[in-house]
């Protein structure tokens, strides 16, 4: 689909449009030189309102381009606190950002690289309470967030309200872009009708992002906001851009509309927001992990104790062997993966204690093997976490 | 009829580590019972108990969805390329927050 219809920024009503200030002029003079921004594209940009949920990995490069090109309302939306893991990919932070909210740090960042700009810091979730009235005064909602239920509210506030949604998200070393609910194109429920049930899809022990992936999808998303606004080339509409980092190829596929989609088909049957963690299973895995506390545990300091005593324990890790690299507690390697086929190298006559990093996986092996037969088996509880807060502190967490 | 199925990042741990599989076969079906015969660990990740393709996870001939032309009935040509697309949330969740499928935990 080679659209090429620019988003209409709606000029503030009765006022005529803005000129810009000499130190503008200066500022954005290398955009106003260029044919394709000029000084009606500058002026464009700085009518413009553009919403970025989330400030992570993909708001940080999003947040510094779109106030860099003079955006002229950028909101940003985050409820999080910077912690030392964010500092590898979340480059509007530094070392002394760690404990703030992000929002704060995001916004005295950003006003400080562009203090011409307005900056809305809405520190909060974004839910389906606050949605519709947060996203209502922008133009575009750019999607950086990291989690299934906000993409669907996302999406869906976005579809009920008519904005163009400038979707990006990540994986390891692949990305995946488009732009949504742009009028008549698909939205991300045309694409996915559902989210993956919670633990189904990869193991939890395969996460992890290259630092520098969100920083090149985050960028591409910045780069199609603000050809949207400008009305210029031909947005990324109709068309999920995928990126592989590590063979450094970019596809592209087709989108195409879903005529049946629930929420922007022809008959649709989401007309209002819902309840997105409910749509998502979320509630579901507590409801599991409720049962999963009837499983036998043992605290890291009784393990410590028992350990010391001399009693006869056979520690088993279950995580992959990459996490063993970063730190371990002398357990037997067997990755929740490989157990069932591997299953046959433990004693079950011996005593056996499952830990992975924070309970989680473990607790899927003690399930798995107690229905095998195993009696004399139980879960570190924490995990390897717990055991470095409790037993060990020179164990780095991860 | 040889084909290349490009499996995705999130999957590869069940199929071998591979990025990419060549196989035999005349449709997208042929071509993924092929795949998930070779990778039994797969199988639950593309399908369905009732043995449908999952909704968060859609095929593509070359760049065309399935779900547009004949579904797993889709026939392939001599040097077509399947991609396995599953829909991924973002970067490292957090535990708190609900997504909770991709981080270690």
């Amino acid at each position: 689909m080679a659209t090429k219809i620019g988003i209409p920024i709606a000029p503030v009503a009765g006022k005529p449009a803005p000129g810009l200030s000499k130190e503008e002029v200066l500022r954005y003079s290398r955009h106003l030189i260029m044919p394709e921004v000029g000084m009606e594209g500058q002026l464009k940009l700085k009518q413009a309102k553009v919403l970025c949920i989330g400030t992570g990995g993909l708001g940080a490069p999003l947040g510094l381009y779109l106030a860099a090109a003079g955006v002229g309302k950028i909101g940003l939306v985050d409820s999080d606190a910077v912690d030392f893991t964010n500092l590898q990919r979340q480059v509007l932070f530094g070392t002394s950002d760690v404990g703030r909210p992000k929002i704060e740090a995001a916004a005295e960042h950003l006003r400080n690289l562009n203090p011409e700009i307005e900056i809305a810091a809405y520190e909060t979730r974004l839910t389906s309470e606050n949605a519709l009235d947060i996203l209502k005064d922008y133009d575009i909602v750019v999607d950086g967030t990291d989690n299934f239920p906000t993409r669907y509210l996302v999406n869906d506030a976005c579809v009920l309200l008519g904005k163009p949604n400038v979707y990006g998200s990540i994986f390891r070393f692949e990305g995946q872009i488009t732009i949504f609910g742009y009028p008549g194109s698909p939205c991300y429920r045309c694409l996915y009708p559902e989210p993956p049930p919670p633990g189904l899809v990869p193991s939890c022990a395969e996460g992890g992002v290259l630092g520098v992936l969100p920083g090149i999808v985050g960028t591409i998303q910045a780069a199609e906001t603000l050809k949207l606004i400008l009305g210029k080339g031909e947005p990324l509409v109709g068309r999920l851009l995928l990126f592989d980092a590590l063979a450094m190829r970019f596809r592209e596929l087709k989108l195409r509309k879903n005529p049946e989609c629930p929420v922007c088909g022809e008959h649709p049957t989401v007309t209002k927001l819902i309840d997105y963690a409910e749509f998502c299973g979320i509630r579901g895995v507590e409801e599991t992990s409720a049962t999963m506390t009837d499983l036998p545990e043992i605290t890291p300091r009784e393990l410590k104790s028992r350990l010391d005593r001399g009693d006869d324990i056979y520690i088993l890790d279950v995580r992959e062997p990459h996490e063993y690299q970063i730190c371990n507690i002398g357990g037997h390697l067997i990755p929740l993966g490989e157990l069932s086929r591997r299953a046959a190298e433990l004693d079950s006559s011996r005593e056996i204690v499952a830990h992975c990093r924070s309970g989680k996986r473990s607790a899927q092996a003690v399930e798995f093997l107690r229905k095998a037969g195993f009696r004399k088996i139980s879960n570190l509880k924490g995990g390897i976490l717990a055991w470095s807060d409790e037993v060990d502190p020179s164990v780095p967490k991860y | 009829m040889g084909v290349k199925v490009i499996i995705p990042t999130p999957l590869r741990a069940y199929a071998g580590k591979q990025e990419s599989v060549d196989l035999q076969a005349a449709t997208v079906g042929e071509a993924l019972s092929a795949l998930t015969n070779r990778f039994q660990e797969l199988k639950k990740h593309l399908y369905s108990d009732d043995g449908r393709l999952r909704s968060f996870v859609n095929v593509y001939v070359n760049d065309e969805d399935i779900r547009y032309l004949q579904k797993s009935d889709t026939p392939v040509r001599e040097g077509d390329t399947i991609s396995i697309v599953p829909s991924i949330a973002g970067g490292v969740t957090q535990q708190r927050k609900c997504g909770g499928t991709r981080e270690p935990f």
